[in-house]
C-alpha cells in the first residue's frame, strides 16, 4: 500500500522503474547529509540510558561465563555433563549453534552482494559484526573441550619441539580448525574493509568538530582513506573478490562442520545429506538471529527509516524458504532410514522421535517446520512483533536440532549396557547462557563505537535509486514514502 | 597512485592542482567526462560512495587487484597440498585407519580453505598497495570543504603535474562544467 502511495506521486513514466527499484529501502525524504548525521550521531554523542542498562546486564552474564570457564580450567572437563555414551554434548551443540548463526552475516554481506540485492545495504554491517561475535562464541567450545587451552597451538601446523609430530590432516576435526579459523579471519577482514570509508567519514566529522584525539585514532583506523575515484576502483574490485570468495567459503564451513559427524560410523550421523542440510539450517538460524538483533537495534537507536518492513519481509521469506528445506531434510532422513532397511538406522530415527528425547524432537519440529509457515501471510512477515517472536522460536528450534542430532544419536550406544541419558550440569547451562552475555556485550560495544549502518553503501543505493532521467538526483525524485509506515 | 608512491619524492611547495566542487554525482560524472575529453590524464574525483560509470568517465584502466590476487590463490592451493603431502609422506609417515598416507580427496577441504585465506588477505594488501595506502597526509586534505566529501560533497581534481595543466585555461574548462566552486589546492 505504501509502495502505491509513493509511485502515485511520481510522473507516470518513472512509475514502473520506481517500483522495480524497491523505493521502500530508505524511508522518508532523506538527503545524503541526513543519513550521515543519523548514523554518525549514534557513535559520536552520548548513548541512551537503555544502552548502559543493556550493557550492564550483558557484561554480568559475560563475567559469569568467565567464572565458569575459569572453574572448568582449574577443575577439568568433568565439570560438564559429558560422559559415556554422550561424549559430545552441549559443547559441540553450542559450537554448531553459534557457527550456524554466523552464516547469515556472510550470506547477507557476500551472497546478496553478488546477486545485487540492494536491500542488504542497511543491514549488512550489523549482520557481519554478528558473524564475528558468533564465531568467537563458537570457538570457545572446541578450545575449552581440549581441556588444556594453553596447548591450543597444537592444532596449528607449526613445527614444535614439544609435540614432535604433525596433525592428522586426513581428520575432519583438523579440517574444522582450518575452516573455522579461515572463516573467522576472512569475516573480520571483510568487515573491516567495509568499515574503512565510514571510519574516514567519522574522522572528517571529528576534524570539523575539533575533536583531535578522536580524529587521529579514526585517521589511523581508516588508513588515510580520501574517497578518491582511483581508490574506489581498486576498492570495489577487492570488495567484489572478497564477496566472491566468501560465498563458497560460507558453504564450505558448515559442510566441513557436518563432516565431523557424517564421516563417523554412528547411526544418525553417517549420512550424505548432512552438508546441504547443515548449511540450510545455518542460514535459517542465522537469519533468525539477525532479525532478533536488528529489531532490538532498530527500536533502541530509532533506525525505523533505514531498517524497514521491506527488510523484515525479505528476511522472513528467506527464513520461510530455508525452514522448509530443513523440514524436507528431516523428512528425507526418516525416509532413508526406513528405505535403507538397516535396523540400526531405523532404530535411531524411531528413537529420535519417540524415545527419551521425544520432547526435544517435538520442540525442534514445531519451532523449525511448523511455526515458520505463518510467514506465507504478508501482513505477518512485515509485522515487527510477530517477526521478533518468530525469530526467537527459530533460534530455540535450531539449538534443539543440533542437540537432537548429537545427543539422541549417541545416547543409545551399540551395546545396550552402555545406554545412557545426558543431563547438563549447572556449568554447562551457565556457560551457554554466558556466551549470550559475551555476544550481546560485543554487539552493544559495536553499536556504541562503530557506524552500524554502512554509510557509503546506503548512499550508493540511494544514488542508484534516484538515477531517473531528467530529475535532480537527491532531493526531488528520491522515490520514497510520502507518509511512511504508521 | 602506484605501488611505489610511498617512496616517491614529495612535490615541492606550490600549487598541487585545481579542485572543483559539484552538488551531485551526476554533475560530477558529466564534468569528469568533459575533462577526460579535453585530454587531461592526471585527474581524480572524490565522492562519498563509488559512482557507477566513474572509471569510464575518468578514463581509468580496469583494476589489477583480481589479476594479481589469482597468483596468491594458486600459492595458497600449492602450499596446502605441499604441506599435507610433505607432513604425511615425508616428515612423519603414520598410517591412520589403514588409509593411504596421502590422497587427493581428503586434502580438498584444507586446500580450499588455504586458497580462500590467501586470496582474501592478498586482495586486501594488493588493494592497499595499488592505492598507496595507508597514507595519512595528502594535499587534497587541505582543499576547502574536503572534510565534507565523506558526507555529501563531490569533487574533481586536475593535478598540476598533468602536461595539459594551465592555471587559467584549466580553470576555464572547469568553470564550464557547472561547479558550485573551484579552488587551487596547495602542495604540502
Amino acid at each position: 500500500m505504501a509502495q502505491l502511495a509513493t509511485t502515485a506521486t511520481l510522473p507516470a513514466i518513472t512509475k514502473p522503474l520506481a517500483q522495480e527499484l524497491n523505493p521502500t529501502l530508505v524511508q522518508g525524504n532523506l538527503t545524503y547529509h541526513e543519513v550521515t548525521n543519523q548514523v554518525c550521531e549514534i557513535v559520536e554523542g552520548g548513548v541512551h540510558r537503555n544502552w548502559y542498562i543493556g550493557f550492564a546486564i550483558s557484561l554480568s552474564i559475560f563475567l559469569m561465563m568467565i567464572g565458569m570457564l575459569g572453574y572448568q580450567l582449574f577443575t577439568g572437563v568433568g565439570v560438564w555433563g559429558n560422559n559415556a555414551p554422550v561424549g559430545w554434548a552441549w559443547d559441540i551443540t553450542n559450537f554448531v549453534f553459534w557457527i550456524g548463526i554466523g552464516h547469515a552475516g556472510t550470506l547477507i554481506s557476500a551472497v546478496l552482494f553478488l546477486f545485487r540485492q540492494k536491500w542488504r545495504t542497511s543491514i549488512n554491517r550489523a549482520a557481519e559484526a554478528m558473524t564475528l561475535f558468533a564465531v568467537l562464541c563458537a570457538a570457545i567450545y572446541p578450545i575449552m573441550h581440549t581441556g588444556r587451552p594453553w596447548r591450543g597451538y597444537w592444532m596449528l601446523p607449526l613445527p614444535n619441539i614439544d609435540l614432535n609430530m604433525w596433525q592428522n590432516f586426513r581428520s575432519p576435526l583438523m579440517w574444522d580448525v582450518f575452516a573455522i579459523s579461515t572463516y573467522g579471519s576472512v569475516s573480520a577482514v571483510f568487515w573491516y574493509m567495509g568499515l574503512i570509508p565510514d571510519l574516514a567519514t567519522l574522522r572528517d566529522r571529528a576534524v570539523m568538530s575539533g575533536r583531535h584525539t578522536r580524529a587521529t585514532i579514526l585517521g589511523v583506523l581508516s588508513l588515510g582513506w580520501r574517497f578518491s575515484a582511483r581508490h574506489w576502483t581498486n576498492y570495489e574490485k577487492m570488495y567484489l573478490l572478497l564477496a566472491a570468495i566468501s560465498t563458497p567459503l560460507v558453504l564450505s564451513v558448515h559442510s566441513i562442520v557436518s563432516f565431523d559427524f557424517a564421516t563417523s560410523i554412528v547411526p544418525g550421523w553417517h549420512t550424505t545429506i548432512f552438508p546441504p542440510y547443515f548449511v540450510a539450517g545455518a542460514v535459517f538460524s542465522g537469519f533468525a538471529m539477525v532479525q532478533t538483533l536488528l529489531l532490538v537495534t532498530r527500536w533502541a537507536l530509532g533506525l525505523e527509516n533505514l531498517i524497514t518492513p521491506k527488510h523484515l519481509d525479505n528476511m522472513n521469506k528467506i527464513i520461510l524458504a530455508t525452514g522448509m528445506i530443513v523440514g524436507y531434510a528431516y523428512a528425507t532422513e526418516f525416509f532413508i532410514a526406513w528405505y535403507s532397511a538397516n535396523q540400526y538406522e531405523r532404530f535411531v530415527f524411531f528413537n529420535r522421535a519417540f524415545g527419551p528425547y521425544w520432547w526435544a524432537y517435538a520442540i525442534m519440529v514445531s519451532c523449525n517446520v511448523l511455526s515458520p509457515q505463518i510467514f506465507w501471510v504478508k501482513s505477518l512477515r512485515t509485522n515487527v512483533l510477530v517477526t521478533f517472536i518468530m525469530s526467537i522460536f527459530v533460534n530455540i528450534g535450531m539449538w534443539f536440532e543440533r542437540f537432537v542430532i548429537i545427543a539422541s544419536s549417541l545416547h543409545r550406544d551399540f551395546l545396550p549396557s552402555s545406554w545412557g541419558y545426558f543431563q547438563p550440569t549447572y556449568v554447562d547451562i551457565c556457560t551457554f547462557i554466558g556466551t549470550f552475555g559475551f555476544f550481546m556485550t560485543m554487539f552493544l560495544l559495536f553499536l556504541r563505537f562503530v557506524p552500524c549502518i554502512a554509510l557509503s553503501e546506503v548512499k550508493g543505493a540511494m544514488a542508484s535509486q534516484t538515477h531517473l532521467p531528467g530529475h535532480d538526483p537527491v532531493r526531488d525524485t528520491t522515490p520514497v514514502h510520502a507518509g511512511g509506515h504508521h | 597512485m602506484g605501488l611505489m608512491s610511498f617512496f616517491a619524492p614529495r612535490v615541492t611547495k606550490g600549487v598541487y592542482g585545481l579542485m572543483a566542487e559539484y552538488d551531485s554525482p551526476d554533475t560530477l560524472l558529466e564534468a569528469c567526462k568533459a575533462v577526460r575529453d579535453a585530454g587531461y590524464k592526471k585527474t581524480d574525483s572524490f565522492s562519498p560512495f563509488p559512482i557507477h560509470g566513474m572509471e569510464e568517465a575518468l578514463g581509468l584502466p580496469e583494476s589489477k587487484v583480481g589479476k594479481i590476487a589469482i597468483l596468491f590463490a594458486f600459492t595458497g592451493a600449492g602450499t596446502a597440498l605441499l604441506l599435507q603431502w610433505w607432513t604425511a609422506v615425508k616428515s612423519y609417515p603414520l598410517i591412520v585407519g589403514g588409509k593411504p598416507l596421502f590422497a587427493f580427496e581428503p586434502s580438498i577441504p584444507i586446500t580450499f580453505e588455504l586458497t580462500v585465506l590467501l586470496s582474501c588477505f592478498s586482495s586486501v594488501l594488493i588493494m592497499l598497495a595499488l592505492n598507496g595506502l595507508p597514507r595519512f597526509n595528502h594535499p587534497v586534505f587541505g582543499a576547502k570543504g574536503f572534510e565534507r566529501v565523506g558526507d555529501d560533497r563531490f569533487m574533481l581534481l586536475i593535478e598540476k603535474s598533468d602536461p595539459k595543466f594551465d592555471e587559467s585555461a584549466t580553470r576555464q574548462l572547469l568553470e564550464g562544467t557547472h561547479p558550485k566552486s573551484t579552488q587551487l589546492v596547495e602542495s604540502n
